[in-house]
C-alpha cells in the first residue's frame, strides 16, 4: 500500500478527484423488492456500484452435514458479474468472493434470529451488477434490506460502509481510483440503531487517530444510509390509502 | 403513554427500530426488548393490544403451529406414511395410522399419490420442526377437485377478515366454495366461471391488499352480479 505516491487524489483546492468533499459519501439509492420471484429482494446502487441481493427462505438446509439442530445457517453467495468491471472477471467462485461471502454470513448471522428456525438454511444471494469499489459494503447493504423485505426476523440492520486514506488524509467512501491508489480502507459492518459492529476489515495501516476518525466518518455515513434503507422498505408497503 | 399508535394511524416499523420504552407492556411477536426499550424485529405494522407489543409483518414465510387447518401436496410416499409438502420450511409427515382411512401396510400409494392435495390439520410440531399431520376431523380430506391458489401467509388473516366476515363476503358473491389453509394456500370449488372470479379476486387482495382498491373490487362484483 501507498506505493503509488506519485498519484494525484486531491485536489489544489481540498476536495477529492470528483469532486466531493472529503467526508462527503457517494450518492446512495436503494429500492427493495426487485425480484419477484425472490422471498426477499433489494437493488443497491452506491456511486456506480450496483449490488443485487436475493433471499430465499428459511428452508430445510441441505446438505444434512450444515444443519444445525439449534439455529439456522446463513448461506451467502456473494458474486461479481463477469461484465461488472472493465477487465472481464472469470465467472465462479475465487478467493476474493469466497472471502467475502464468508464475512457477509458471519455478519448477518449476528443479526438475524437464527435461533428461530433450527435446522434451517437462509440463502442470501448477492450479486455485484456493476463495481466502483466498495462492493462488499454495497452487498451487505443489499442483503440487509432484503433480508428486510423477506420478513426475516432481525435484531437490526447492517449497513455497509468504508472510509479510507489517500495523500495521508482520511477520507469518507472510497472510489475507485481512491481504492486503488490510496493508503487505506476501512469497510465496516454497522448496527444503525445499536451503533454496534458486525464486522470490520482493514486493508492498510491507519494510526489510531487516523482509525477513530474513520469510524466516526463511517458512523455519520451509516446514519445517512440507514435512512434510505428504512425509505425503501417504507416505500415498497405504504398505505395507499393513508 | 401509547407511543407505538397515534389514533388510528398505522406505523410501519423496520428491523432494529425502536419502538418505545418497555415499562408495563409486554413484547409480542415480531419485537424484542433489550435495555428497557422494544425494538422490531420485522418489517411490519406495529400493533399494541392488551398491553402486548408486537409487529403485524408485512412479509413472512409460514411457520406451523399445531392445530392448524392446512392444505398439503404429498411430496414422497412410503409404505407406511406420506411426507407433505405444507409450504413450510421443512415436509410434514402424515403416519397411515392418522389418516382417514383403513390402510394396509404398504397401500398408502392408493390412498394418496405424489401431487395429491390434501386437507389437514397439524398434529404436532416439535421445537426442531419435525411435524405430524392428522387427516382425522371433520372435513379433514383428500381435495378431488376444484383449485388451489397461493396466496403469502401474512395475508391469510386478511382474506379471512374479522369473523370471518371477507371471506364470507367472497364465497357469497361468487357462489364457491373456499377453505383458506393457515398455510396460505385456499382451496376455491365452483363452477369454472364463478372460480375465475374468486381467483380474481384473492389475486386483487394480494396485490392491493393494503389499499381501498380491494374493497372497491368486491362492491363492484356484488353490484354486478346482484343485478343478474
Amino acid at each position: 500500500m501507498g506505493g503509488y505516491g506519485d498519484v494525484k487524489l486531491l485536489r489544489d483546492d481540498g476536495k477529492r478527484l470528483d469532486g466531493r468533499a472529503i467526508d462527503e459519501m457517494r450518492a446512495v439509492t436503494i429500492e427493495a423488492g426487485v425480484l419477484p420471484a425472490a422471498d426477499g429482494s433489494a437493488m443497491v446502487t452506491h456511486g456506480l456500484n450496483v449490488a443485487v441481493a436475493a433471499v430465499y427462505g428459511p428452508m430445510e438446509a441441505h446438505p444434512r452435514k450444515i444443519q444445525r439442530q439449534d439455529r439456522a445457517v446463513i448461506d451467502v453467495r456473494y458474486n461479481m458479474a463477469p461484465f461488472s468491471t472493465g477487465d472481464r472477471i472469470r465467472p465462479g467462485f475465487n478467493r476474493r468472493s469466497r472471502e467475502i461471502s464468508k464475512v457477509t454470513a458471519e455478519a448477518l448471522e449476528s443479526v438475524v434470529l437464527v435461533e428461530r428456525y433450527p435446522r434451517s438454511k437462509i440463502r442470501v444471494e448477492i450479486e455485484i451488477l456493476a463495481a466502483e469499489a466498495g462492493t462488499r459494503c454495497a452487498g451487505i447493504t443489499a442483503a440487509s434490506v432484503a433480508l428486510a423485505d423477506a420478513g426475516i426476523p432481525m435484531r437490526d440492520m447492517i449497513v455497509g460502509v468504508a472510509s479510507g486514506k489517500i495523500e495521508d488524509t482520511v477520507v469518507l467512501d472510497l472510489d475507485k481510483a481512491e481504492d486503488n491508489y490510496g493508503q487505506a480502507d476501512l469497510p465496516v459492518g454497522i448496527l444503525p440503531n445499536t451503533g454496534e459492529i458486525a464486522f470490520l476489515q482493514m486493508d492498510g495501516d491507519l494510526s489510531i487517530d487516523e482509525y477513530n476518525l474513520a469510524m466516526e466518518y463511517n458512523f455519520k455515513a451509516a446514519k445517512e444510509i440507514h435512512e434510505v434503507m428504512a425509505d425503501a422498505l417504507k416505500r415498497r408497503y405504504e398505505r395507499g390509502d393513508a | 403513554m401509547s407511543k407505538g399508535q397515534v389514533g388510528a394511524e398505522q406505523r410501519l416499523v423496520t428491523p432494529g427500530m425502536v419502538i418505545g420504552p418497555a415499562t408495563g407492556k409486554r413484547a409480542g411477536s415480531g419485537t424484542i426488548a433489550e435495555n428497557n426499550e422494544f425494538i422490531a424485529t420485522r418489517l411490519g405494522w406495529l400493533n399494541e393490544r392488551n398491553d402486548v407489543v408486537s409487529v403485524l409483518p408485512i412479509n413472512s414465510a409460514y411457520m406451523p403451529r399445531s392445530g392448524d387447518l392446512i392444505i398439503g401436496y404429498v411430496a414422497e410416499v412410503r409404505n407406511n406414511l406420506w411426507f407433505f409438502d405444507v409450504n413450510g420450511p421443512f415436509q410434514a409427515l402424515l403416519p397411515m395410522s392418522l389418516a382417514p382411512w383403513k390402510v394396509e401396510y404398504g397401500s398408502t400409494r392408493q390412498h394418496l399419490g405424489i401431487g395429491d392435495a390434501a386437507l389437514a390439520r397439524i398434529q404436532e410440531v416439535d421445537e426442531t420442526h419435525n411435524m405430524v399431520l392428522t387427516m382425522k376431523g371433520v372435513g379433514l380430506r383428500r381435495l378431488n377437485e376444484g383449485a388451489v391458489v397461493s396466496i403469502p401467509v401474512n395475508l391469510v388473516d386478511t382474506l379471512r377478515g374479522e369473523n370471518n366476515a371477507t371471506l364470507s363476503r367472497i364465497r357469497d358473491v361468487t357462489n364457491c366454495r373456499i377453505i383458506v389453509g393457515d398455510n396460505g394456500r385456499v382451496w376455491i370449488h365452483g363452477d369454472a366461471e364463478d372460480m375465475l372470479a374468486s381467483r380474481q379476486l384473492i389475486q386483487t387482495l394480494q396485490q392491493e391488499g393494503h389499499k381501498n382498491t380491494f374493497e372497491t373490487a368486491v362492491l363492484a362484483l356484488e353490484n354486478e352480479r346482484g343485478e343478474h
